[in-house]
């Protein structure tokens, strides 16, 4: 006797609407691919940089309703309707995907990115006079991997936007065919890359090993109920640990680093603005997701190798800079010390920890877009000049981009009334909120050695004479790096002086433990007369796909429209022949 | 206009002849009163800021409006801060015109602004110093900077002497450094790059550790009964409970920020370079103004947030006042540069400000504000007048100028007022603020003051001998042709040779307004330490005059100064202490006269 009638099919339940802002981003990808390979070069290269700008902004747009629905909102917003939609958190697709408030806005982060992104790569490939439409679509991919990583509720989904995200920028990072450097760089980043990959595949492995399973809501649920002991504990150990190696080649923290001052150098520089922006945001998203939600009760475990490497990452890139006569260079390595930064709310565990990591991630794309906007112009045609000699006296010839720079790097410094600052007291109020106020007094320091670097670019901008050899031209800004610019500069000044509306926002935006919504069986009817309450245990249930994550609450069954006589399912399980765990409990008990 | 200005003069006026009860003063804070609309402290951020956009909006090739429009922003500044001191309610010691605005709604930071007596002054000075340093040194090149750079640098310093909210107080305080590093690194002389780097890190290394100690005092003692965070700075100083040990720690992150700021020895080697290479409004604003934010940071955020910890540390940091003051006075001795002289000198000045704040008392506390006032305006001057002097020579080596004083004896007689201010010559400012500090030290702990009485002669020294070999002797070849000041040279420094004269001879209006919130600042000292009584060894009254032996019975009574046991010695009171007490005394009653 089947427990359900065979026509009941298990489908994973999806909310279209929690996946929009990707399927948008695919399909405009996609889309921008087909056209582009059909129009053979007839279609003018503005129309894809537009394409690619609409795309963001419809995936940003989609994001908006359920922005609204995630926070219940009683209002409706676009075609979100409370009286219709479901309200909080919720996952979908099985449960592999979560809407939160953490997911939704750093989609919207992303989609935000990813326009003054496209903006910067059609100001360059109009002063390269490249084609390349493909920079558009890889980007647009990689940030959809990178919208499916920040979305990811499973260990095995987050794989998934990783090498979405990561093969799409091996290419875009050796996608400047003249220099020998960008070829160097693609491969470098694709082997360390892959490596990381494969520390991260085996993490989950050993992960799995520990706790029957992927998904992160079994991960935490499972590390709730049970002490893991023995060799169980090691494997728990060993796939923390290697997630966390992962993880960290990912967003070069030391001593992983090493690869991306070199990838920075070679990467045409306006990819380098989506590497360090929309790359570090999927990443670290990921990795609080993991450590913070999934890995909450083995924080013990985790903690110090994070602050460990928050301090290795605070000096380590500060000090690194130092010696660097390479301004892509200087900035990569400004950027791991950044990293080490945003892992004071990482660290922190706690929700003040993730609005500090949000807060960080948001003010710190809008900085790094905007260097790395300079950085592309100021590397005239070719994109060659990137020594600390080409900057020599562009306050006297180019005074608005010097001047915008300088802000940019001031910012960057944690001057008061820019995001950096802002982001960097998000971050040590997370430190001492955790109890770790010595860490944010390393993270302090390290920020005035870093200063220093800021400095040395400050300087030889505003107080230095051009050598010999420096290009004394003009920088021009073409009117698509302008809005970039421009977004960039408002953005970093707004969160500066009125941090109040995203502290806000950040606040709102903590991953959330959201139980996967139950298997389609029926929809719960009105007239039901015999209702029963399942809870399935960790073992899983036949006729389900894979082992159910944890402990299931199937919610309220109607019996009848199943087919089921409640007096047999009685039956049932009094037998005890179900060969699952099954616990019952009927409103209307029969007989 | 009009009004608040004829409401100023009026007020002023009026204060300055009588007490507090004639009926002009009344008018004047009616006036205030019946114009509850306008904001006055937030138009004291904000006029400068405002100014500094107006100019970063004009044009580069505008350079004359340029300046006008600093010129006009600082003056307007600068006059609501003379407003505020007409209005300002002088029997009051708490805060006044107080503002509050939710900024970060969700941890708790507002827009808090207010001043007391001891602010009050700050403000003022802020207000009067930056237009004065504005008339008197124009920038040879790239003007557009120079004047947005000091119109920021002004916004900022009223920042921090306005806030009641540590994030506002700590984003102002650090908002000083970039307008000053490019004033340095841009129009500054000689190794300017190299100051101004030095000058950046430094502070900024300095008040790292104080960003993590206003969060942790924010998370731990801002606390209410929600247990939630604020950064509100009044709340935070009464209801504020944390343990003893936590509360050193952060005065010790505190404390080291402000201690490269005053500079307090041996975190001071950033100032002579920076003091030496800026420009000459830089020199100013950073001698007149910017040290004065470590030394305010000492008494608002220090004295008045951690009590206990202040009372802890306060050997530490008087003897490194002390050492300030010899080291100071020696090292500006050995200087060949006349810039760097006077930059050593201010490490030496400073030393009394630091020492006065951690005597722990009201003449100590009250002179130390004096002081910082005095300081100011005579620093302020010298580095003016050494502006003219290396505009006309291009050059501060000693040993390149001699015998000015035959080709320009006006310059020289200018110098010379502000030099005797300096080394503190009863009758002009320099001697008054501190003369208190003595007195203050001398009654928490008497061989302190002795050493930094040493100081004074010191001073003389170092003055007197740079203003022989510069001023006096024959002009030779090179020193000939120095020109007389001019009279819109001189114009500038008219306000300040009227300070210094005024506040030498008359110091009760400043005194009178600054006594108050000292006076509660030392009660709220004493409620928070248990233990603490205010140090007057040996009883205000008899140094002001009262019995002498009958007061040396009572002083040994009261000379339970806890935690002070170091000087045990010196403290213990007794018959042989009757002599200092007895040449004190008839000094004390000549100067602060009015005060007693």
């Amino acid at each position: 006797m089947e427990l359900f009638p065979s026509d009941a099919v298990f489908t994973p339940d999806v909310s279209w609407v929690a996946l929009w802002p990707m399927v948008v981003m695919a399909l405009g990808g996609l889309l921008l691919l087909t056209i582009s390979s059909l129009g053979k070069g007839r279609i003018p290269r503005p129309f894809y940089a537009l394409w690619a700008v609409l795309t963001s902004v419809g995936s940003f747009i989609t994001a908006i309703p359920l922005w609204a629905q995630v926070h219940g909102w009683e209002d409706a917003v676009l075609w979100y309707d409370p009286e219709v939609d479901p309200t909080g958190p919720f996952s979908t697709v099985g449960g592999v995907i979560a809407a939160d408030g953490f997911s939704v806005f750093l989609t919207m982060l992303i989609a935000v990115s990813m326009v003054a992104v496209v903006l910067v790569i059609e100001a360059y490939l109009d002063r390269e006079q490249d084609r390349f439409p493909e920079m558009f679509a890889l980007t647009m991919f990689a940030a959809l991997g990178g919208m499916v990583m920040v979305s990811a509720n499973d260990l095995i989904v987050l794989l998934l936007g990783l090498e979405t995200l990561s093969v799409a920028a091996y290419v875009l990072a050796a996608m400047d065919l003249r220099r020998v450097q960008s070829q160097e760089a693609g491969f470098k980043y694709f082997v360390l890359g892959a490596f990381s990959s494969a520390f991260f595949l085996y993490g989950i492995a050993f992960i799995y090993g520990a706790t029957g399973g992927t998904g992160l809501v079994h991960i935490t649920d499972f590390l709730a109920a049970n002490v893991l002991l023995g060799s169980s504990g090691l494997m728990l150990l060993l796939g923390l640990g290697l997630l966390i190696v992962g993880f960290a080649f990912k967003v070069a923290l030391v001593p992983f680093h090493s690869w991306s001052p070199d990838v920075y150098d070679g990467t045409p520089s306006p990819l380098v603005t989506f590497m360090s922006s929309v790359v570090k945001v999927a990443a670290f998203a990921g990795m609080l997701r993991v450590l913070v939600m999934a890995f909450e009760s083995a924080g013990a475990d985790w903690r110090p190798v994070i602050q460990g490497l928050a301090v290795l990452s605070l000096v380590g890139g500060a000090l690194g800079a130092i010696v660097q006569s390479n301004v892509k260079r200087l900035l990569a390595y400004s950027s791991i010390s950044h990293a080490g930064f945003i892992l004071l709310g990482v660290e922190a565990a706690s929700d003040v920890g993730t609005a500090a990591v949000v807060i960080y991630l948001t003010a710190y794309s809008a900085l790094v877009i905007g260097s790395f906007t300079v950085v592309t112009l100021v590397a005239r045609s070719g994109d060659r000049l990137h020594t600390l000699t080409d900057y020599q006296g562009l306050g006297r010839t180019s005074p608005l981009v010097a001047g915008l720079f300088t802000f940019f790097l001031l910012a960057q410094a944690g001057v008061p009334f820019t995001a950096g600052f802002y982001a960097k007291f998000s971050a040590v109020i997370a430190a001492v909120d955790a109890g770790t106020a010595w860490l944010a007094a390393v993270a302090m320091l390290s920020a005035v050695i870093a200063a220093y670097l800021y400095l040395r670019l400050v300087v030889t901008m505003w107080f230095v004479d051009p050598a010999a050899e420096t290009d004394t031209s003009h920088v021009g800004v073409p009117a698509a790096a302008g809005i970039a610019l421009a977004g960039c500069a408002a953005a970093v000044l707004w969160i500066g002086i009125f941090p109040n509306t995203l502290t806000d926002w950040a606040e709102r935006s903590v991953p959330a433990v959201v139980q996967p919504a139950p298997p389609n069986l029926v929809e719960s009817g009105d007239e039901a007369d015999a209702d029963v309450e399942f809870e399935v245990g960790p073992d899983g249930m036949p006729g389900m796909p894979g082992p159910m994550p944890g402990e299931m609450d199937f919610g309220e069954l109607d019996l009848e429209s199943l087919g089921i006589d409640p007096a047999e399912l009685e039956a049932m399980l009094e037998g005890g022949d179900l060969g699952f765990d099954v616990d019952v409990e009927f409103e209307d008990p029969p007989g | 206009m009009g009004g608040p200005i004829t409401a100023f003069a009026s007020g002023l006026l009026a204060q300055l002849g009588n007490d507090t009860t004639n009926g002009l003063v009344h008018e004047s804070v009616q006036l205030a009163e019946g114009a509850p609309g306008f904001p006055l402290l937030p138009a004291l951020v904000f006029t400068p800021l405002l100014g500094a956009l107006l100019i970063g909006l004009i044009p580069g090739s505008r350079a004359e409006l340029h300046r006008a429009t600093a010129i006009i922003t600082a003056v307007v500044t600068g006059v609501f801060s003379l407003y505020l001191l007409a209005i300002f309610d002088t029997a009051d010691p708490g805060f006044q015109f107080v503002e509050a605005t939710s900024w970060v709604s969700s941890l708790d930071i507002k827009f808090i602004v207010g001043v007391d007596g001891i602010s009050l002054f700050m403000v003022v000075l802020t207000g009067i110093l930056f237009p004065i340093a504005l008339f008197a040194a124009k920038p040879e090149h790239n003007e557009k900077g120079y004047y947005l750079w000091l119109t920021v640098l002004m916004a900022g310093c009223m920042g921090v002497f306005v806030a009641m909210d540590l994030f506002l107080f700590f984003l102002a305080f650090e908002l000083t450094l970039v307008p000053l590093y490019f004033l340095i690194g841009k129009w500054g002389h000689g190794r300017r790059v190299y100051a101004a780097n030095k000058f950046f890190l430094y502070t900024m290394g300095g008040s790292a550790l104080m960003l993590v100690a206003i969060v942790g005092l924010a998370t731990m003692a801002g606390a209410g009964d929600d247990g939630g965070i604020s950064f509100d700075l009044v709340k935070i100083a009464n209801d504020g409970e944390i343990s003893r040990d936590v509360a050193r720690l952060l005065f010790v992150g505190f404390a080291l920020a402000f201690a490269v700021k005053v500079p307090v020895f041996p975190l001071h080697t950033w100032l002579p370079d920076a003091h030496t290479e800026a420009p000459t409004a830089g020199s100013v604003d950073l001698a007149g103004v910017l040290l004065k934010l470590g030394t305010y940071g000492f008494i608002r955020y220090g004295l008045y947030l951690f009590p206990e910890a202040s009372v802890w540390a306060a050997p530490v940091l008087l003897t490194l006042g002390a050492i300030g003051i010899i080291y100071g006075g020696v090292v500006a001795a050995m200087q060949k540069n006349l810039k760097r002289l006077v930059a050593y000198s201010s490490v030496a000045h400073m030393g009394f400000c630091v020492m006065g704040i951690f005597a722990l008392n009201s003449h100590g506390i009250e002179g130390s504000v004096l002081q910082m006032i005095n300081h100011g305006i005579i620093t302020g001057a010298l580095f003016i007048l050494l502006g003219y002097l290396y505009k006309r020579r291009h050059t501060y080596e000693i040993a390149k100028l001699s015998g000015i004083q035959k080709v320009a004896p006006v310059f020289a007689g200018l110098f010379t007022l502000f030099m005797l201010a300096s080394i503190g010559v009863p009758g002009l400012a320099g001697f008054v603020g501190e003369f208190l500090v003595l007195v203050g030290v001398f009654m928490a702990h008497r061989w302190w003051a002795v050493v930094a009485a040493a100081g004074v002669i010191l001073a003389a020294l170092y003055m007197l001998w740079a203003y022989q070999r510069v001023f006096h002797g024959e002009p030779d070849e090179e020193n000939k042709g120095f020109g007389e000041i001019k009279l819109k040279e001189a114009l500038p420094l008219a306000p300040l040779v009227a300070l210094v004269v005024f506040l030498g001879v008359y110091p009760k209006p400043v005194i009178d307004r600054i006594q108050p919130s000292v006076a509660s600042l030392i009660e709220h000292v004493e409620a928070q330490v248990p233990g603490f009584t205010e140090p007057t060894s040996q009883h205000g009254s008899e140094l002001l005059g009262g019995d002498l032996d009958e007061g040396s019975g009572d002083g040994v009574s009261e000379d339970d100064v806890a935690g002070d046991d170091a000087e045990g010695a010196g403290a213990a009171g007794g018959p042989d202490d009757d002599e200092p007490q007895a040449t004190l005394e008839g000094v004390t009653v000549t100067v602060t006269g009015g005060g007693s």
